[in-house]
């Protein structure tokens, strides 16, 4: 770990404003995912903006009849929280099927939608990895790529957005909102939150350095039946192979987004419009997929996978 | 004590303490945290320097140079050690190639500096400042590509084959035949427990507070690497937090940590980091196993043939698959071989039941494909092949073999009979579901085993040996022996262990801890027994010691009066002639597992597991039963989720850490059932015991992949049985 100097904040202003005082600072809220990073020398921080004390703990009712879920909200927190469980169910689930208890008591909601990839070469740090070390090539691609993204990756990197969270989060319409050090704020909904690879694969997320996430919200309730289905190689501890998280009617038709196929939750307009017919759905979630040998199962995954919550949806006895 | 003939009875007979259901006795210590490990004993040693491993970062090749400039300018740090400046040690004991030393690479993650500093984050930000000057060499690190041209291993006695009458003519003209060839995954022991010492110098004499399983064993390789007479040399290990054959022998961990405490002139402390535990030290190796039986079409089998090819490095055997082939079930003809494919890979060594739990994973999950194709309950198949000789050299029986036993209880209370017999068949909403079975079989294994006891002038009693408790119960089991043969009461024991300064035991290892090292007590606690009763001119082979007392001729005498000029100590060890040689020793499982099957996504599930074993006298059925549960729970780790994956290109295994190395989770084991027969196996040690720590583990694979097959009707031949391996061959959807 590189030595760093560290900061508590109290407000999300001050927070944005330390940010941008500081050469190569960065927040750090659970430090669940930032910290190991740092033991590794994958994040190099040299300040530590601590924004654990910015109250932004709470969830609380919007106008518009939805949801703002603090940026410091613990994943525990919001996954038990009634009105999430009664009226977002996909999210507590998704939450819930991620991590453990432990972790997602200290985890947060912005950390999490900023935790980063697992691909194994990205923590080896003796191997190339354009994100980890931009032009250093992708060592994962020729590799042992079984856990990695079968569409919207790109040449230079293969990596999958690991969540959960932001699975749920996608299909629901979430909208993160951030504030910057000029004291400017956005509204940025999910969809267009995470970023492709393409050529810049080490820039993952719409964010600017200094800006800080400061909520999420949701939209209003949409009712419907809510689906979160993990596939893993064990039944927990472990990072999705595919996931799917669902909000369908008694017909079956909704909306799904996919988690552990792609750079961010994968959620196509058109998968949408084609429910309840799953094959199309599946056809239209991977028709650009340009899987490895290793990970080209995941094309079937997607599809089966959408099957079993269909018929879930349509009430198959578990 | 030379164990020469089976014992008849004896004072463990009376079984008031050996064999009661007994909690662990350090058990409070554990959950309390007073429990201490290697790397936490900041109390045997002042001024502990931190020691932080630089890994190599290739897989083959030299170091030409490295540039310590910037490290040592670090903050906090006392010395770097690197391994230039130090010759190749020797091969200690079990290594294939030396822990440190010279300018050689022979695999990913191998030791190549230590860097010493005040702190551990001191050192470890300065071990990444070590710039290292690589010269690559090209490796053979892919075992599927070179494992056709395998040659065979090269045994003492020649090639590693075995030949019985004749496999090719039977295997011709058999009724029934199969031919099939199952593959196994490298595996990681994945323990709690990193290995870790601590070590520090006074004059020429070397302590070293360490994670090792064989205390004996270690200290001589450490004396032979470090060129020290090894009574110069102490170990001190007594709890370790896991280890599986991982830390059967010494890792770089102690012998770095030596030559820097030398350099640093303090002592130094090291520990492996997590990835360092998958590549830096050893491993399953992966195996190719091709199975071909001929039978007849009641099932008995007429030939047999077993093949088994694994890898490793130059210089040492893989993963000995063919070994339980040999023994377990009858057939005139037979044909077993092993080969070997030299890998630039991390160091293959032994690994919880090395060769069974492999070759089981195949040879049971072949012997359920000959069921079926027999159209025979697998149960039946394997009882109309029990042989009570090894098949081999039939004029050598086995001390006590109760396999048939096994399946038929395990079967019963498993309700067997109500399983799926249409693979495929079996469907309870979205799940598929099925059961399987299979035969555990593991060796119990003979070693001499030396223990001091000491009894004080207060009456309690303390025993001394260098065994180790690597989270098994030997504490418990040898207070229990101690206290059975004194009459004194389990709370009037201290045991202490791993302490090289003790008498020898046998050490933990190969499912022989148990029966040899409780012997080893037993034989020491004989002696004290005598002791007593000659002081006070009883005959110690009518005396009975009961209560604190020592009885005889209806007299009746305290232990306390006897210790009251002071304490008498008794110390002897079990020695064994050609009991092993006469006689097969083996322990025995029926395994049955029943999973459940997500016909949509292929997602895996064990149900319920039961395990029927005999394994002669159980010596608590508390910690055994803890044993058996355990390895199970390795053995769906292996059927399921584990498996190192090699990067051929660069030669490592590249999920090192235990986010990417998949263990079984809590929620991946179900309920377990364990059920132990009656048996007493004289023949196997004075304690009629025989091993159990590794039986639970043998066969549980194969019960699985059996299971996935009878739920599914899809033959999966490679484990581990992830369902990327079977997706596309499962119902429509
Ligand atoms: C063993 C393990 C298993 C896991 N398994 C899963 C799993 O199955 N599924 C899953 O979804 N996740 C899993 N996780 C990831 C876990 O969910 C994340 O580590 C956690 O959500 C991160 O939250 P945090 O608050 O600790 O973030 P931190 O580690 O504090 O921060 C993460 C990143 O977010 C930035 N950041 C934090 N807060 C803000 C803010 N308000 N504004 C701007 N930037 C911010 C930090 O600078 C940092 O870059 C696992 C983690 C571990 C360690
Ligand atoms: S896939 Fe992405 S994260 Fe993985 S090695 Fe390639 S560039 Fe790095």
């Amino acid at each position: 770990m590189k030595p760093f100097s560290y900061e508590r904040v109290s407000s999300p202003a001050e927070a944005a404003a330390a940010a941008a005082r500081a050469r190569g600072a960065k927040f750090i809220a659970g430090g669940t995912n930032l910290l190991d990073l740092m033991k590794l020398e994958i994040e190099t921080p040299h300040h530590l903006v601590d924004v654990t004390g910015t109250g932004l703990d709470t969830i609380t009712e919007t106008d518009e009849g939805g949801l703002r879920i603090g940026a410091l909200v613990s994943n525990t927190a919001l996954a038990s929280d009634e009105r999430v469980k009664r009226d977002y169910a996909v999210l507590s689930r998704a939450i819930v099927a991620g991590a453990s208890g432990q972790l997602r008591n200290k985890a947060t909601t912005g950390g999490n939608l900023l935790q980063r990839t697992r691909c194994p070469y990205f923590y080896d740090t003796n191997q190339a990895c354009n994100k980890r070390k931009p032009g250093s090539g992708c060592a994962a691609k020729e590799g042992v790529s079984r856990q990695l993204g079968i569409v919207g990756v790109s040449d230079a990197c293969i990596a999958t957005y690991p969540g959960d969270m932001a699975v749920a989060l996608r299909v629901l319409d979430a909208v993160v909102e951030t504030v910057k050090a000029d004291g400017t704020t956005r509204a940025i909904p999910l969809g267009e939150f995470h970023r492709l690879w393409g050529d810049t694969p080490h820039i993952e997320t719409v964010l600017e350095p200094d800006e800080m996430i400061t909520a999420v919200t949701l939209p209003k309730p949409l009712g419907g039946t809510h689906i979160y289905h993990k596939v893993r190689d064990r039944r927990s501890y472990a990072f999705a192979l595919v996931s799917v998280a669902a909000v369908l009617d008694a017909e079956g038709k909704g909306r799904v987004a996919i988690g552990g196929i792609a750079p961010r939750p994968w959620r196509v307009e058109s998968a949408d419009a084609a429910l309840p017919d799953v094959k199309a759905a599946a056809r239209a979630l991977t028709q650009e997929a340009s899987p490895t040998d290793q990970n080209a199962f995941k094309i079937a995954l997607v599809e089966r996978t959408l099957a079993g919550v269909m018929a879930k949806a349509r009430g198959e006895a578990a | 004590m030379k164990y020469t003939t089976p014992a008849g009875e004896t004072v463990i007979d009376r079984q008031r303490v050996v064999g009661q259901p007994t909690t662990r006795v350090d058990g409070p210590l554990k959950v309390t945290g007073h429990a201490p490990y290697a790397y936490e004993r900041h109390d045997v040693a002042a001024n502990q320097a931190y020691g932080y491993i630089v890994p190599s970062a290739i897989a083959k090749g030299r170091v030409r140079s490295m540039d310590l400039a910037e490290a040592k300018a670090q903050p906090g740090v006392i010395t770097i050690l690197t391994t230039t400046e130090v010759d190749e040690l020797p091969l200690g004991m079990g290594h294939t190639v030396p822990l440190f030393g010279g300018s050689q690479i022979r695999f990913y993650h191998q030791a190549l500096a230590l860097v010493v500093a005040e702190t551990f984050e001191q050192a470890r930000a300065a071990a990444k400042l070590v710039r290292v000057d690589y010269e690559r060499t090209p490796g053979n690190h892919d075992f599927h590509a070179l494992a056709p041209d395998a040659p065979l291993v090269e045994g003492s006695d020649g090639p590693d084959v075995s030949k019985v009458g004749d496999f090719e003519a039977a295997y011709a003209s058999a009724p029934v035949t199969i031919d099939v060839t199952y593959e196994t995954p490298h595996e990681s022991h994945a323990m709690m427990e990193p290995h870790a010492s601590i070590a520090a110098w006074e004059g020429e004499k070397l302590s070293l507070w360490t994670s090792n399983q064989m205390i004996a064993w270690s200290k001589q390789a450490v004396a032979k690497m470090l060129d020290l007479d090894p009574a110069n040399v102490r170990l001190d290990s007594p709890f370790l937090g896991g280890g599986f054959g991982a830390k059967l022998f010494v890792r770089v961990d102690a012998v770095a940590a030596a030559l820097a405490a030398k350099k640093a002139g303090r002592p130094v402390k090291v520990m492996l980091d997590r990835p360092l535990v998958f590549n830096n030290t050893t491993h399953r190796s992966a195996t190719i196993q091709r199975l071909r039986f001929g039978a007849e079409r009641d099932g008995r089998l007429t030939a047999i043939s077993h093949e088994c090819t694994s890898g490793n490095l130059a210089g040492q055997e893989g993963e000995n698959g063919i070994a339980q082939t040999r023994l377990l079930y009858a057939g005139a003809n037979r044909y077993t071989a092993q080969r070997i494919a030299r890998l630039d890979l991390p160091e293959a060594n032994a690994m919880r039941a090395p060769g069974e739990t492999a070759g089981l994973m195949a040879l049971e999950g072949a012997m359920d494909e000959l069921a079926e194709k027999l159209g025979m309950d697998p149960v039946e198949l394997r009882i109309v092949n029990d042989t009570q000789v090894d098949p081999e050299t039939p004029n050598r029986p086995y001390s006590s073999r109760m396999m048939v036993e096994c399946l038929r209880r395990g079967a019963e209370a498993f309700g067997w009979d109500k399983r799926n017999t249409t693979p495929g068949g079996w469907r309870e909403g979205r799940w598929l579901i099925g059961h399987g079975m299979a035969v555990g079989f593991r060796n119990s294994v003979q070693m001499k085993s030396a223990a001091r006891v000491r009894l004080s002038g207060n009456g309690k009693l303390t025993v001394e040996t260098d065994m180790t408790d690597i989270g098994t119960g030997s504490y418990t089991i040898l207070a229990q022996t101690a206290a059975e043969m004194l009459g004194l009461p389990l709370e009037d024991i201290t045991v202490t262990l791993g302490d090289s300064d003790m008498p020898a035991s046998c050490g933990s290892g190969g499912q022989w801890g148990a029966q040899n090292s409780t012997s080893g007590v037993y034989a020491a606690c004989v002696k004290l027994r005598e002791d007593i009763a000659e002081r006070f001119a009883m005959d110690p082979n009518a005396a009975e010691f009961a209560d604190g007392e020592i009885r005889a001729g209806g007299e009746s005498r305290k232990l306390t009066e006897a210790t009251a000029s002071g304490e008498i100590v008794a110390e002897d060890s079990v020695e064994y002639d050609d009991l092993s040689q006469k006689y097969q020793q083996s322990t025995f499982a029926g395994h049955f597992v029943e999973i459940a099957v997500d016909a949509y996504t292929g997602e895996t599930y064990v149900r319920r597991m039961l395990a029927a074993c005999a394994a002669g006298r159980i010596l608590n059925p508390i910690s055994a039963r803890s044993q058996v549960i355990g390895a199970m729970t390795m053995g769906v780790g292996g059927a399921l989720t584990e498996e190192l994956a090699v990067d051929t290109r660069f030669g490592f295994f590249v999920n090192h850490d235990l986010a990417g190395y998949e263990v079984p989770v809590h929620a991946d084991i179900p309920h377990q059932e364990v059920i132990f027969l009656d048996e007493l196996d004289a023949i196997a040690s004075p304690m009629k015991a025989k091993g159990v720590g590794e039986l639970g583990l043998c066969g549980v694979g194969a019960a699985v992949a059996n299971a996935l097959y009878n739920a599914t009707g899809v033959r999966v031949r490679e484990y581990p049985l992830t369902l990327d391996k079977y997706l596309d061959k499962l119902p429509a959807v």
